[in-house]
Order: structure tokens, then C-alpha cells, then sequence
């Protein structure tokens, strides 16, 4: 009820300036407008651009402004090209693989080689090409912070986000080491898992290039019948799960 | 009053089982038993659940293709739905991390970053902007991931249920960056959920004002848990993964991320070695939801082929369905509502004769896309690319009326 009563209220204050346009154009106007007096603060106080938004609440009202305690605990994220977002700390090979073996080997392998289909975090190099790739950190994955980023914001698995930003650091060194990536010795920190070249590094298009394919929608005669042959079938194949009844549990044969 | 009527319900209840069992294939002429008892109540269920004899009709998965349950996909039992909304207990399920129970009186989103005000909302802020709903389809592009090689699972369900459609609530994502102020130099968002993956997604500010949405509602009730209750982005036409669920964060920046989730995976391997990136747009596609391996022909005779077609370029413009392999093809009848990155039904009416077909449907979209064939896109892409296969599907007829899937050469 009470979201209601705002809405009508906003509809009647917006009509009541604008007549005749619609809810977003009047407030893309109002926008302008504030930009307008914003500049024109600016140019008689002298103020930062900054400080005269940041005094100004939005055009709803709703919420409240985080603290920098409250953004600090939730902005997590670290870019995977630059690094930016990276925290101080630090941790090296030796340390990531006391943690390692703590907290990652039961999934991952002692060596990251994977046990049963959890991922395997090593190897792989040079096999992008061939027909079962293998897919790894070391083989595939373009950006080393993207590494500490990710063990940080979602492992281990059943208590993710709980271990210190020097375990994950540390973490991050052992894998990299793992992957013959950096030397034993190698410590990382903010400063030096940008530096980090990553095998696969420029093999990835960040364009899409689709639409890729050029189907043409002919409609009669588009083939002649005596090509159109089965390639593979499903049939007889034992790898679906049962469709009727209960959940299947059907593992590997 | 109260414990009577409980009691008759129930002798009711336990009458009309027995009464049925006996009474197999007596009506007509005889009235089945529930025509001559008395129903359960109102409230009798408080929220209601499908009939007894519906009970296969469920999310499925795959057990042999994840670890566990917990970073895994179910898929949608698409051979037995109707229309082109999926109920909300049939949506199908991607966890990265498993299914969180998220106290909405404690989620909150905080919009940061490259804005004038950073903001924290509360539920009960967010449902107090102005809310739109839409309608629009969810495919986790790795649906069909499984057949870039060749036929390998015999069913509709597995091979094209990592997709489902509803109509969803919420505000739109540019009425709140409009309110945090967006900063000249922002030029991306992440988006993070609050699950225990913190599953987070860069998105081009383009798309993040033009259509996205920021939701709470599916089909008319709050989102399931499953779906990302109490708060998901939603962004149309894109692959599932973006609508980041239990939207937790929204952060400008003036670059991308390179999160894990679109370099390591979400990312499409090529045969010289190189990868796709940034490749959100599921192309057009369709398939034939009836027949199909669940859904086998009984006896030669009058039938209507019946499928499901989307693209995430817009509207669907035509779809055309061959019983052939593809030589030759006849435009099907698409079904109102043709809605904008939402599925759209076709039918095509269909005499088969008994004898052995291969049924495909093949869609057009309003951009003139052309679905493409198996063939066509291995040819492109070959079969380690994983995600974003959207090939014709090929159901082989059997005299018998039994469907396989199958690809042709």
C-alpha cells in the first residue's frame, strides 16, 4: 500500500511539471537541470564536481548512502587485466602449499591434477588445438588476478570467502608455481600478479565475431535426398538419464 | 465442527482412492468415483501443487555431468509444458554454488563505483520504485553443450531444458543507475550475486540502460530461491549467466573485469586455439517439442507438430518445419503473444503416414538470422566451444512412432 500511495504521488508531481511526457523524459530533464546548477555552483564556488553531487540525494530518495565501512566489506573484486581491487598482502609457493593441502587437495589434487571430476587446476599446456583440450588454469586462463579474485570471492567450496587475503595470495603463487608459471621463490602481491604473462594470454577475441554462420532459408529441393544420411544417433547410446519416475542417478559407465 | 469435517474429508478421501482402483475404465457409462464424492476444501492446500498423477513432470539432471548437485544444472521438462511461460517450480535451476536462503529483510544492494551517489538499498527500498513487468526467456548458453560432437542424450529435456521463460517484475536497472548518478567515465558494470560463488559478470553500460531489469517477482509471486530470491538481474536476451541471481552488488567501472566466469568459463574455444569472449547474445533457435524422444507418435494419422522458437536479437519472424531432413521445408503458424526475447510457440499441422521421418524446425528472426545447421556450425567453430550451440535438432521417426535424436551428416 505504502508503495502505491509513493507512485500515484510521483505520477501526480512529474504531471504536474511536464505535462504530456512521459515518467523518464521528465526525469532524464530534471537530470539536465541538476547538471545545469550543479555547473553553475561550480563556476561561483568553486566547488569539485564530487562534492556537489555527492551532496545532492537522487531523484527518488529511496536508501541510504553506504559507509566506507559498508563498501569496504562487500568490494571484493579484483580486475583481471590490471589487478585493480588487489589488497596489500602477500603470500608465497611454500605457504600456498601447506594451504593448498589443507584446504584445496581434496578436490583439487595435491598437484591440482583434480580428483574425480573436480577441476584440474594444472597442466594442459599446449593442447588448446587438439581434439580433447584441457583446460586449465595454466593452459587457459588469460589473467593471473583473475586467480586471486576468484579463490578469494568463492573457495573453498564449502566455506567460501573465509580465508585471509595472504592464504589466498599464498593460494595463488602455489598454483601459478604449479602451472610452471612463476619460479619457487615467486611472492604474490598487489604489485606483482599484474606483472604475471600468462600463457594463453592473447589468444583470447574479445569481439564477438557471431553472426558467424550464413543459413540461407531455402524452401523446397534445398538438398538432394539421397545425402541426407544419419551421422550419429542417441540411440542406444546408454548416456540419458531415465525421463519418467524418480531422479536418475546414473553415474559413468 | 472443525475436527468433523476433517474427519468426513478424510474418510472421503481414503473411499475415493479404493473407489478408483476399482472402478478402472468404468466411465462412461458409470460416473468415476470423484463424480459421485465430495472434493477437499478450500485451503485444503494453502499453496497449491500440480495433480498426483503429475508427479513426473520434474527438473532433471544429469548426474555423470558435475561433481555434485551444488555446481550443476537442472533442466526443465519441456516435453510436457504448454504455452511459453514455465511454472515456477519447473524453471530450471544453475547453481555455482548451490541454492542460498537469502533473509530478505537482511539482503541488500549496493549500487558503487563510478557513480555520483553510491547507494544501499533494502528490499523494501527497491520495490518502491517504479516497477515494469516483461516477459522474457532464460537459456544458459551451454544448452545442447552436450551434441557439439554428435547425438548424445535422447531427450528433449536434457538437450534443450537449460532454457526457461516468465514474466518477470522489477525495476528497470536504468531508473536506479539514473538515480546513483553514473559517472561520464564508466563504461561497465560488475554485477555480483550474494551467493557463496559471489558469481559476479561485467556488462557493457550499454546494455545495463537499455534493457535490463533488476527483479523480484516471477509470475506474479516473489522469485523462487532458485531463481535468485529475493533479488536477480535480469538481462534479456543475453546468456543465463549474466542474470546474476541474489543480486547483491552493482559496481561501475571504466573497463571489464575478466571475472573467472567470462575468461575461464563462458569464454568459447575455437579449433586453431583461440577463444571467444564476451559472446552474451543467444542467437535464434528452436526446437520441436512435440514429437520427441519423450513424446513418441501412436499410430499413423492426423498429428500437430508443435515447438518452442527465441532469439536474443528480438522477435521471432517465421519458423519453417521439414519432416525430411531439411530438403524440403513448410512455414509453421507462430502463436500470439510474439513477444520480444521471449519463446514463441509454433505448430505446424502434420499427416504422418507411418513411415520413417526426420523432423526439424528452423527459425527465422526478425533481424533475418537463420537458424543453422550442426554441420554449418561445426564447420565454424568445431566441437570443443561448449557453450552457445544452437543447431537445428533433428528427431528421427521410427515406423514404430518412437523419436531418437539424431544428427545428420
Amino acid at each position: 500500500m505504502s508503495s502505491f500511495r509513493e507512485m500515484s504521488s510521483l505520477r501526480r508531481s512529474i504531471g504536474s511539471v511536464m505535462a504530456g511526457a512521459s515518467p523518464a523524459m521528465a526525469r532524464n530533464e530534471r537530470s539536465v537541470s541538476r547538471l545545469k546548477m550543479a555547473a553553475v555552483a561550480i563556476v561561483l564556488s568553486g566547488l569539485s564536481v564530487t562534492t556537489a553531487f555527492a551532496a545532492e540525494p537522487g531523484h527518488f530518495g529511496y536508501g541510504t548512502v553506504p559507509t566506507a565501512e559498508q563498501i569496504a566489506g562487500w568490494d571484493i573484486d579484483a580486475r583481471g587485466e590490471d589487478g585493480a581491487g588487489l589488497p596489500p598482502g602477500k603470500g608465497d609457493v611454500a605457504a600456498g602449499e601447506k594451504v593448498f593441502a589443507q584446504q584445496c587437495a581434496v578436490c583439487h589434487g595435491t598437484f591440482g591434477e583434480g580428483e574425480g571430476r573436480f577441476p584440474k587446476l594444472a597442466g594442459g599446456q599446449g593442447t588448446l588445438k587438439d581434439d580433447r583440450p584441457e583446460l586449465t588454469i595454466g593452459s587457459y586462463w588469460p589473467f593471473a588476478p583473475t586467480l586471486w579474485d576468484y579463490i578469494n570471492r568463492a573457495m573453498p567450496m564449502p566455506t567460501p570467502h573465509t580465508l585471509s587475503a595472504d592464504d589466498v595470495y599464498a593460494l595463488t603463487a602455489y598454483i601459478l608455481n604449479l602451472n610452471n608459471i612463476v619460479p619457487n621463490e615467486f611472492v604474490a602481491d598487489r604489485d606483482s600478479l599484474p606483472k604475471v604473462r600468462m600463457p594463453n594470454r592473447d589468444n583470447f577475441i574479445w569481439t564477438d565475431p557471431r553472426p558467424d554462420t550464413a543459413a540461407q532459408p531455402c524452401m523446397s529441393a534445398c538438398r538432394d535426398p539421397a545425402t541426407v544420411t544419419i551421422s550419429s544417433t542417441a540411440e542406444g547410446r546408454d548416456l540419458t538419464p531415465r525421463t519418467t519416475g524418480p531422479l536418475d542417478a546414473m553415474q559413468p559407465k | 465442527m472443525l475436527g468433523f469435517g476433517a474427519a468426513v474429508t478424510g474418510a472421503l478421501a481414503l473411499g475415493r482412492n479404493a473407489a478408483l482402483a476399482q472402478s478402472k475404465g468404468a466411465s462412461p457409462p458409470a460416473d468415476a468415483p470423484w463424480s459421485q464424492s465430495l472434493g477437499a476444501g478450500v485451503v485444503d492446500r494453502p499453496y497449491g501443487n500440480p495433480a498426483e498423477f503429475e508427479a513426473g513432470v520434474i527438473r532433471r539432471n544429469v548426474p555423470w555431468l558435475t561433481a555434485g548437485t551444488e555446481s550443476s544444472i537442472s533442466f526443465s521438462p519441456l516435453q510436457h509444458l504448454n504455452g511459453i511461460i514455465t511454472p515456477n517450480g519447473l524453471f530450471f535451476e544453475r547453481y555455482h554454488a548451490g541454492r542460498p536462503d537469502v533473509d530478505p529483510k537482511l539482503h541488500k544492494l549496493m549500487i558503487h563505483g563510478l557513480v555520483e551517489r553510491p547507494l544501499l538499498l533494502t528490499m523494501e527500498d527497491i520495490v518502491r520504485f517504479p516497477s515494469v513487468s516483461r516477459i522474457h526467456f532464460i537459456e544458459c548458453p551451454a544448452n545442447g553443450g552436450m551434441e557439439w560432437r554428435a547425438a548424445q542424450l535422447n531427450s528433449l529435456q536434457f538437450n534443450h531444458g537449460m532454457l526457461s521463460c516468465a514474466e518477470w517484475t522489477g525495476v528497470k536497472l536504468s531508473t536506479l543507475l539514473e538515480e546513483v548518478g553514473v559517472k561520464k567515465e564508466a563504461k561497465w558494470a560488475m554485477v555480483e550475486g550474494a551467493d557463496g560463488a559471489h558469481m559476479n559478470r561485467s556488462l557493457p553500460l550499454e546494455k545495463c540502460l537499455d534493457d535490463c531489469l533488476v527483479v523480484y517477482a516471477q509470475n506474479g509471486e516473489a522469485l523462487r530461491p532458485e531463481q535468485g530470491y529475493p533479488l536477480r538481474l535480469l538481462v534479456p536476451g543475453w546468456e543465463g549467466n549474466v542474470s546474476i541471481k541474489w543480486l547483491r552488488r552493482i559496481k561501475l567501472g571504466d573497463k571489464p573485469w575478466h571475472s573467472r566466469e567470462e575468461t575461464s568459463k563462458y569464454t568459447d574455444l575455437m579449433p586453431d586455439g583461440t577463444s571467444r569472449g564476451f559472446t552474451w547474445l543467444i542467437d535464434a533457435k528452436s526446437v520441436i517439442t512435440f514429437p520427441c524422444p519423450e513424446k513418441p507418435l501412436h499410430g499413423p494419422g492426423l498429428y500437430e507438430i508443435r515447438g518452442l522458437a527465441w532469439t536474443g536479437h528480438g522477435k521471432v519472424k517465421r519458423v519453417d518445419v521439414s519432416v525430411d531432413g531439411g530438403v524440403n521445408w513448410q512455414t509453421a503458424q507462430l502463436h500470439e503473444p510474439i513477444l520480444s526475447k521471449a519463446l514463441t510457440r509454433f505448430s505446424l499441422p502434420w499427416r504422418w503416414d507411418g513411415k520413417p521421418a526426420l523432423l526439424e524446425s528452423r527459425v527465422i528472426d526478425e533481424t533475418g538470422y537463420v537458424q543453422p545447421t550442426i554441420v554449418q556450425l561445426r564447420a565454424k567453430r568445431g566441437t570443443n566451444s561448449v557453450y552457445h550451440n544452437n543447431a537445428i535438432q533433428t528427431w528421427q521417426v521410427k515406423a514404430d512412432g518412437s523419436v531418437f535424436d539424431v544428427q545428420l551428416s
